[in-house]
């Protein structure tokens, strides 16, 4: 598999880890109480099918955090985008 | 027999090689099957599990038979295939499988047990007693049954990686894929062209890899391949015996041909019953004839090649059986003219002879039954591409009525097929044959399976329909050659067998590797020091000159404790803890992470990722800080200074430095962006020491240059400073105490590691000073009650640490919600505590298990477990740390401790876990 970095360019897999999930949110509660939002965010997946987003660290290149759009049938990467980026998006 | 003439060869280079001990010529251009021929040896195997003599079937690397083991000792190597090897000067083979010999095989017998051996043998069998599976049955099968032998000897070769990007990948350099290579190369594209078939001139404009196998397509246009470097050469050549290939491509042609299929057959195993398509290829390349006199059976034109090269190789042809009554002219008229017997509406029922083919009985469309003898039986069942890399990412393959074959379905995204592996040009006319059912003689599907045509219909019967199960029931299809030649064959079997469609019986697909690949090649140069590199602290010159023992902690190597002459372990680390407990010692402690964090919001950063608070951290201080998972359990610890208003550095553990940088990265860039705040990596940076004792600030006094003030007021216990050393070496200093005594650690650029030992080493020289080593450190810690790595082991609260406390109530962090479930906060949890054997005499064992006394010891009333262990000098006897049910609301309660693997049962008392100094008054000395 091949990830195309946005600092880095088209790079092989074994420079990647990948983390997980990038469509749960952090609740913005402040966390004062172990509520269901919070199990939710922190143990609960749903087993998707088709283009997904996820997370993965680019551990053996420059250390940034993407969110790589993937079909999880064929394993196509659809777009790399900043985490970083992904997550002001969101906050907007 | 070598033709006169003619051939790839190069009779100008004869090769003396040897196989089975014997020796034999050969010419340079041979394979190793080729040579043999050559010399007349059709006998080079045995089966696998009825042991029946074997021959050589193909001229590639399909060959299922023709299994030999190459080299001795450490470069010994089982199952390379007779067809691919390369012939080379000094070459020594071994047939495998056979005792003691090819020609008299004591396992024969197999065969009159043939019954017994049928698929699904090894189930029915030997089911029962369970227990004698591993100890008997098993040795008894692998030793009757089977392939070569691997070395058990570390592998002494050298494997290499190396990646390569092209706009074309061109899979195969027959004639569809040179023509496809050069029409890509003529259009400006940068080409590769991948073969596993040895060099032939290819243009300047192409990068050409002979020997090299591409055998697996991965996602995003990557194929993997093996490049045989010097397998065609003898044994222990220098440099790499092969390179594993990542090539990444823009899009592929996949022009690999196609694979001969067998007939079916009685006898159709015997020695001299081969491939038409291999008796025309060792004809034409190597100039040798397979036989002297042939019949050949086919049932579609392409057969017509195999006649017209034997024909002119003067190879006389005692029949053309085909099954089907018209002939195409083509093929006809070319038997006629030569003067061939058609036998047309035939098949060949069964093949006769010992240990190579003598004669076959033909049985006519009438069922009459003519015995014609021979030494050669060229058959083709037809052909069928070789399409594997097509359905690596999931394509699948479509069956072809005409053609009677499967031809590649969906292919991996950029991929084209060319050539007979999209089915051009093969099998014309073809009218399938499966099996011509003579129930007189064994037909084998899978040579080197050894399954029959009877294994299949017993499958069926036996209700192992479906293709996965027919390949797990009968094992068709499995192991060096994947049934390469034998798939369609078992599929069309028992499709005929269920009265239904091959399509409708199912489809094999593939996975990688296409031909087998060495473990070594995958592994590549990642082995041993290459694959867990060993980091050396800015010290180890010193300490290894000060006669350390070290240890690897991961991947660095630490000092483990200072012997002097006569000292055990143990006593040079008690002679240690007594120095620094006594006067003053040093201990590298680099190997921590540090992690330097700058930013406008580096505070609040850090009030987010530690459960406690740093923003109110003065300038100039440093505290301690506990890292969570956001699941609540405690992740990391470390202290934290504050150098400047917006700048901090961190230390881990050292296990988790990579970890805990990756997870400030997360937490900063995915889930507080908004935050002014970057991160540096210095451990490498930074040589840091600890420098403990009662008498370290006289030590730190002579070390740091004026006008800093070292004393207790100017510098209270966890400050923090940027002094220089030694004239005007910048450093940084930090009073932080991991042994409980007054203590600073010392940080200096890494290079000057050694130097700034030695200087700390002449400047203590007046008050005792002594180096320790991690021995000394981890006993110090145990005797303060620090929790780390065994405390620290990912299934720990804060809570469960002692640390509920530092659990910030104001604001939000990583693990806060999570932490404060009443599970996790539960006093019923186990939670750390000190314990001391009541018999001072006793040794406790990390890991034993904690139980009420008089309670019977078994898992119901388990309470805890023992985390770390030290003999203390400070106390004078074992003690420990450990993690016991409401554990801090029992200290004095005695308890047992129970170690039944190591034969460890004692009681000991509970106590707090600071067995040192409980008030800390050392510290701020």
């Amino acid at each position: 598999m091949r990830i195309a970095c946005p600092y880095c360019g088209d790079r092989g897999l074994a420079e990647f880890l990948y983390h997980g999930d990038a469509t749960v949110t952090r609740p913005k509660d402040g966390g004062a109480v172990p509520s269901a939002a919070w199990i939710d965010y922190v143990y609960f997946r749903d087993n998707e099918t088709g283009p997904h987003d996820e997370l993965w660290y680019h551990s053996a290149g420059c250390h940034a955090w993407l969110v790589v759009t993937r079909d999880l049938r064929s394993h196509e990467i659809l777009a790399v985008r900043l985490a970083r980026d992904v997550a002001l998006e969101r906050a907007r | 027999m070598r033709l006169a003439t003619g051939g790839e060869i190069d009779r100008e280079k004869p090769i003396a090689f040897r196989f089975d001990g014997k020796i034999y010529q050969g010419f340079a251009g041979d394979t190793l099957a080729s040579a043999l021929l050559a010399n007349g040896v059709k006998l080079v195997g045995r089966g696998f599990k009825y042991h029946r003599p074997r021959g050589i079937l193909s001229a590639g690397s399909e060959e299922p038979n023709a299994l030999v083991e190459l080299h001795t000792g450490a470069h010994r190597e089982p199952n390379t295939r007779a067809t691919m090897i390369e012939l080379f000067d000094g070459l020594e083979a071994r047939s495998q499988n056979r005792f003691p010999s090819l020609k008299f095989d004591f396992m024969a017998v197999n065969a009159l047990l043939a019954p017994v051996f049928a698929a699904g043998f090894y189930y029915k069998t030997f089911m029962w007693p369970a227990s004698f599976w591993e100890k008997l049955y098993e040795p008894l099968i692998r030793r009757a049954a089977g392939l070569g032998r691997a070395s058990a000897l570390p592998d002494p070769d050298v494997y290499e990686h190396a990646t390569a990007f092209c706009d074309v990948l061109v899979i195969g350099a027959g004639p569809a894929g040179l023509a496809a290579a050069a029409a890509q190369a003529a259009q400006g594209k940068r080409v590769i062209l991948a073969d596993e078939q040895p060099p032939k001139p290819v243009a300047d404009s192409i990068r050409y890899f002979p020997r090299t196998t591409v055998f697996g397509v991965y996602d995003g246009g990557t194929y993997g391949a093996v490049e045989r470097l010097t397998d065609h050469l003898p044994a222990g050549q220098s440099g790499a015996r092969q390179r594993l290939w990542r090539i990444v491509a823009k899009s592929s042609i996949l022009a690999s041909g196609a694979i001969e299929r067998p007939l079916v057959f009685g006898n159709n195993d015997l020695p001299g019953v081969m491939l038409a398509g291999a008796v025309e290829t060792y004809i034409t390349r190597y100039a040798v004839a397979p036989g002297r006199r042939a019949v050949l059976f086919g049932n579609h034109d392409g057969i017509a090649s195999t006649l017209s090269a034997m024909i002119a190789a003067k190879i006389p042809v005692a029949g053309l059986v085909d099954p089907r009554t018209a002939i195409a002219p083509a093929l006809r008229d070319q038997a006629l003219e030569a003067g061939i017997p058609i036998f047309a509406g035939a098949v060949i029922r069964r093949a006769l002879g010992g240990l190579a083919v003598n004669a076959v009985e033909i049985r006519d469309r009438n069922g009459g039954i003519t015995k014609i003898a021979c030494d050669l039986v060229a058959m083709s069942g037809g052909w069928s591409p070789a399409l594997h890399l097509t359905s690596h990412l999931d394509g699948k393959p479509v069956w072809d009525e005409a053609k009677a074959a499967f031809l590649p379905g969906g292919l991996p995204p950029g991929m084209s097929v060319v050539g007979a592996a999209s089915g051009d040009g093969i099998n014309e006319n073809i009218l399938p044959l499966w099996d011509v059912a003579d129930p007189g003689a064994k037909a084998f599907v899978d040579f080197q399976n050894d399954v029959a045509a009877t294994d299949i219909t017993l499958a069926k019967q036996e209700g192992f329909i479906a293709v996965e199960h027919l390949k797990r029931y009968t094992t068709l299809g499995m192991a060096t050659d994947q049934g390469k030649t034998a798939n369609v064959n078992g599929l069309a079997l028992m499709a005929q067998a269920t009265g239904k469609s091959v399509p409708e019986t199912g489809t094999t697909r593939f996975r990688p590797p296409y031909t087998p690949v060495a473990i070594g090649a995958l592994a590549g140069p990642h082995r041993a020091k290459h694959f867990k590199p060993t980091r050396l602290t800015p010290t180890h010159e010193w300490a290894a000159a000060q006669g350390a023992v070290f240890v690897e902690t991961g991947l660095w190597l630490r000092a483990q404790y200072f012997p002097q002459p006569g000292e055990d372990w143990q006593a040079a680390t008690t002679r240690e803890v007594n120095a620094v407990r006594g006067a003053v010692g040093i201990c590298d402690v680099t190997t921590l992470g540090k992690i330097d964090i700058q930013g406008s919001d580096a505070a609040k950063f850090l009030d987010r990722v530690y459960a406690n608070t740093f923003s109110t951290l003065p300038v100039g201080r440093a505290r301690y800080g506990l890292m969570l998972r956001e699941d609540g359990f405690v992740m990391d610890d470390g202290t934290t200074a504050r150098l400047g208003e917006s700048h901090y550095i961190m230390t881990t553990t050292t296990a988790n430095a990579a970890k805990v940088f990756q997870h400030l990265e997360f937490c900063h860039q995915w889930l507080w962006p908004e935050k002014n705040v970057c991160f540096c990596s210095v451990t490498d940076q930074w040589v840091q020491f600890a420098l403990a004792g009662p008498r370290s600030r006289e030590v730190l006094r002579k070390i740091v240059d004026a006008p800093f003030d070292v004393s207790n007021e100017g510098f209270p216990y966890m400050a923090a400073g940027s002094p220089t050393i030694c004239g005007a070496t910048p450093a940084r200093l930090f009073r932080l105490s991991f042994s409980g005594e007054l203590a600073y650690e010392i940080a200096a650029p890494a290079r000057y590691g050694n130097a700034l030992a030695a200087a700390l080493m002449e400047a203590g020289e007046e008050f005792g000073i002594t180096p320790y080593g991690i021995e000394a450190l981890a006993v110090m810690r145990v005797e303060k009650g620090h929790p780390a790595g065994a405390e620290l082991n990912g299934q720990t609260t804060a809570h469960d640490l002692g640390m509920a406390k530092l659990l910030s109530r104001r604001k939000d962090f990583v693990g806060r919600a999570l932490a404060a479930r009443p599970a996790l906060t539960d006093p019923q949890r186990p939670t750390l505590i000190g314990l001391k054997p009541v018999n001072p005499g006793e040794r406790l064992r990390a890991g034993a298990h904690l139980l009420p006394q008089d309670v019977a010891p078994v898992a119901a009333n388990d309470q805890g477990h023992v985390t770390s262990v030290a003999f203390s000098p400070t106390i004078g006897q074992w003690i420990g740390l450990a993690l016991l049910q409401n554990g801090p609301a029992r200290l004095g309660e005695t308890i047992r401790v129970y170690d039944p693997i190591r034969n460890g049962d004692c009681l000991a008392e509970v106590v707090s876990p600071v067995f040192v100094d409980p008030a800390g008054e050392r510290l701020h000395a």
